[in-house]
């Protein structure tokens, strides 16, 4: 049985995510150089769009990435209210500037789409308007963290934050789809993509997979850097060697 | 009635105090001694429920706090720093309104007593914010007069009284001891009680 | 006296927010003044076209009232926050949450109950038609409690926060869109025949919701915020 409280501890937790974060990448990098080559060399052109469409694989699964590590860094800051465990808290804290960079590139990527397809650098399509909204509740996340100098509460005030914001997000979201419904006609659509060939599912899975690995390996670095900066008192710092030289 | 055991208190990355244990029985009082910044206002703040625990517990009447929140806080009259009071009410309206909130039906002629025994009747009708200094404070602890609870939690009680105030004050204590209540303080007067209470240093 | 739900509490602390306001209230004028500035700014941007203030006039309202509720939820806890009085509310026995709803129900009373009634009346500039006005109306007596409630969420987590104003804007806007959206919907609706039932019966789900859970958000804020 796994004594999850041990893990909890920054202090054991700190060299095992130093281990981890090697491995992380590696299988980032592989997955990554798979999906691109599925993504651009080996699915087919589309009929309507050519090959301007192939930025999909990256729109799409940074998309999915953007609100599976809200749900994540939710569920991390649920934890840390709950059983008052500062590393989770950490944990949190750790993935919300990797999530609002793939909310971002998920934006960026749409508007590229949108360019050379449609002619314009944006619409008000429910997906990419939702991704808006979720940007917009990722950067108020880190504002009200970093605006709060006590670090303590910080963490407990972005917990509550995140999970008034996770319980929001499929409201949010039912709400734009509807109001797009009303107000724009379906012609210029981001989730109408060219039906999916297996190959192209393929594609974007590995490249989801590959962000996910990317996002973990991101997290502990920074959640390592958070140990540092916070734990500065405590002894066993003292004893690293990143810290000695 | 109060046992207070390894209280332990975190304030940002600063360990303010460890092992800090006492009990305290109906009759007694305890005051809290330390230089500014010690630490004295968390040690009160964790006993009220406000500040959590770093390491430790509190148990009242031999069951921990947290097991019995509304119970504890239904006995607990606490005093903080800032006054709690509203400037735009008069000093009647405001104990009326601090004993309502606090849970308690109190007529207005208790309220008039209290402000009585504290020497305020001229200040009664006149919004606090007209108040000195001085009478704010007493207005501010009027409330121990009216509100009848069992555990009286005060920080810096004497702070901007003179002479005769402070001394109604330690009198109220007294009388408040002499009943069966547990008091604890923090002071940075001396503070001439009848009884004398037992003492804790925080801080180094 | 036993009040375990806090139904007495939840009133004394209304009537006394109620007390105070009035004995000031010029500032509890404020927001009020601000929503008709601002809805007055619209056709000076934009022109005074009549159709187009028709098409732009449930949004620029909606915009408004939202903007006004923002303008005066900082002040929702942190008078009482300042001079000591919210931790006393939190060391009373009776439930916090039952203190919070009777705040948001006079912050109500004072600010969103007034625009909900000013807005027809701003409307007539816009050339709603008279039909849409008491749609407009209902969609806020509807909507502003819910503004309140999510707003009064980011009020307690930005207290005593420096520069808390607009980061309160930060955090509670995009809480806001989908009451913005049926709020809108509702009066859209209403005016191209469709009614308006479906829109303002998802505000008032929203109402009952919020009603239950927001309290509970906020008092984990302020305990947070109190230590």
């Amino acid at each position: 049985m796994i004594d999850w409280f041990k893990y909890s501890s920054p202090k054991t937790f700190y060299p095992i995510a130093g281990k981890a974060i090697p491995w992380f990448a590696a299988i980032a990098t592989v997955l990554a150089v798979a999906g691109m080559y599925v993504g651009f060399f080996m699915a087919p052109t589309d009929a309507q769009q050519g090959e301007g469409y192939r930025i999909i694989f990256l729109h799409v699964p940074v998309s999915w990435m953007s609100m599976f590590i809200y749900v994540i860094m939710a569920f991390w800051a649920a934890i840390g209210l709950i059983f008052n465990s500062r590393l989770s808290g950490m944990m949190a804290s750790a993935l919300a500037p990797t999530g609002a960079i793939f909310t971002f590139l998920s934006l960026w990527t749409g508007a590229l789409w949108g360019k050379p397809m449609w002619g314009i650098w944006w619409v008000w399509d429910a997906r990419l308007t939702s991704e808006l909204i979720l940007l917009f509740l990722y950067l108020g996340f880190m504002a009200l963290q970093s605006a709060i100098d006590d670090v303590r509460r910080a963490d407990k005030a972005g917990a509550v934050l995140a999970l008034v914001g996770v319980v929001n997000i499929p409201v949010i979201y039912f709400s734009v789809q509807w109001w797009n419904t009303l107000h724009q006609g379906a012609s210029v659509s981001l989730t109408r993509a060219p039906s999916m060939a297996t190959i192209m599912l393929v594609g974007m899975l590995l490249m989801a997979l590959a962000a996910w690995m990317y996002t973990a390996a991101i997290s502990l670095m920074r959640v390592r850097c958070l140990i540092l900066e916070r734990e500065h008192h405590a002894a066993w710092i003292h004893e690293l060697k990143e810290i000695k030289q | 009635m109060l046992e207070v055991i390894n209280l332990g208190c975190l304030r940002g990355e600063r360990l303010l105090f460890q092992d800090i244990n006492f009990r305290l029985e109906p009759g007694e009082s305890l005051v809290v001694t330390g230089e500014n910044g010690s630490g004295k206002t968390s040690l009160l703040r964790m006993l009220v429920g406000l500040t959590p625990l770093f390491s430790g517990s509190i148990q009242w009447k031999s069951r921990p706090i947290d097991q019995m929140v509304g119970e504890y806080r239904r006995e607990l009259l606490y005093c903080g720093h800032p006054l709690a009071l509203k400037d735009g009410l008069t000093a009647v309206e405001n104990l009326h309104s601090i004993a309502a909130l606090a849970g308690e039906t109190v007529s207005l002629t208790a309220v008039h007593d209290a402000l009585d025994q504290c020497g305020l009747n001229a200040c009664a009708p006149m919004p606090v914010r007209a108040l000195s200094q001085g009478q704010k404070r007493r207005v501010h602890l009027a409330k121990l007069l009216l509100l009848k609870r069992s555990l009286w939690v005060l920080d810096e009680p004497l702070t901007a009284l003179d002479v005769n105030a402070s001394r109604h004050i330690v009198q109220a204590i007294d009388q408040h001891l002499r009943s069966g209540g547990i008091a604890v303080l923090t002071t940075h007067h001396g503070l001439p009680l009848a009884f004398t209470p037992q003492t804790i240093r925080v801080g180094a | 006296m036993n009040d375990s739900l806090g139904l007495y509490a939840c009133c004394r602390i209304a009537q006394r927010d109620l007390k105070l306001a009035m004995r000031r209230k010029s500032d509890a004028a404020t927001p009020l003044l601000f929503f008709v500035i601002v809805a007055t700014l619209f056709p000076l941007g934009i022109g005074t076209e009549a159709d187009t203030l028709r098409t732009i006039a449930p949004g620029v309202l909606w915009v408004a009232a939202l903007l006004a509720t923002m303008l005066s939820l900082p002040k929702l806890f942190e008078d009482d926050y300042a001079d000591g009085t919210l931790e006393q509310l939190a060391l009373s026995s009776a439930p916090l949450s039952a203190f919070v709803v009777g705040k948001i129900a006079a912050h109500w009373l004072l600010t969103g109950l007034p625009v909900a009634v000013l807005a027809p009346l701003l409307a007539l500039q816009f050339h709603l038609p008279s039909s849409s006005l008491l749609v407009l109306s209902a969609t806020l007596m509807i909507g502003t409690p819910v503004l309140g409630l999510i707003g009064a969420i980011g009020a307690s987590l930005t207290l005593g926060i420096r520069g808390g104003g607009i980061l309160l804007a930060l955090l509670v806007l995009p809480l806001y869109v989908p009451v913005l959206i049926f709020g809108t919907g509702a009066v859209d609706a209403a005016a191209a025949g469709l009614g308006a039932t479906a829109n303002l019966s998802l505000l008032g789900a929203m109402l009952v919701i919020g009603f239950f859970f927001a309290p509970w958000a906020i008092t984990a804020a302020l305990r947070i915020a109190l230590e």
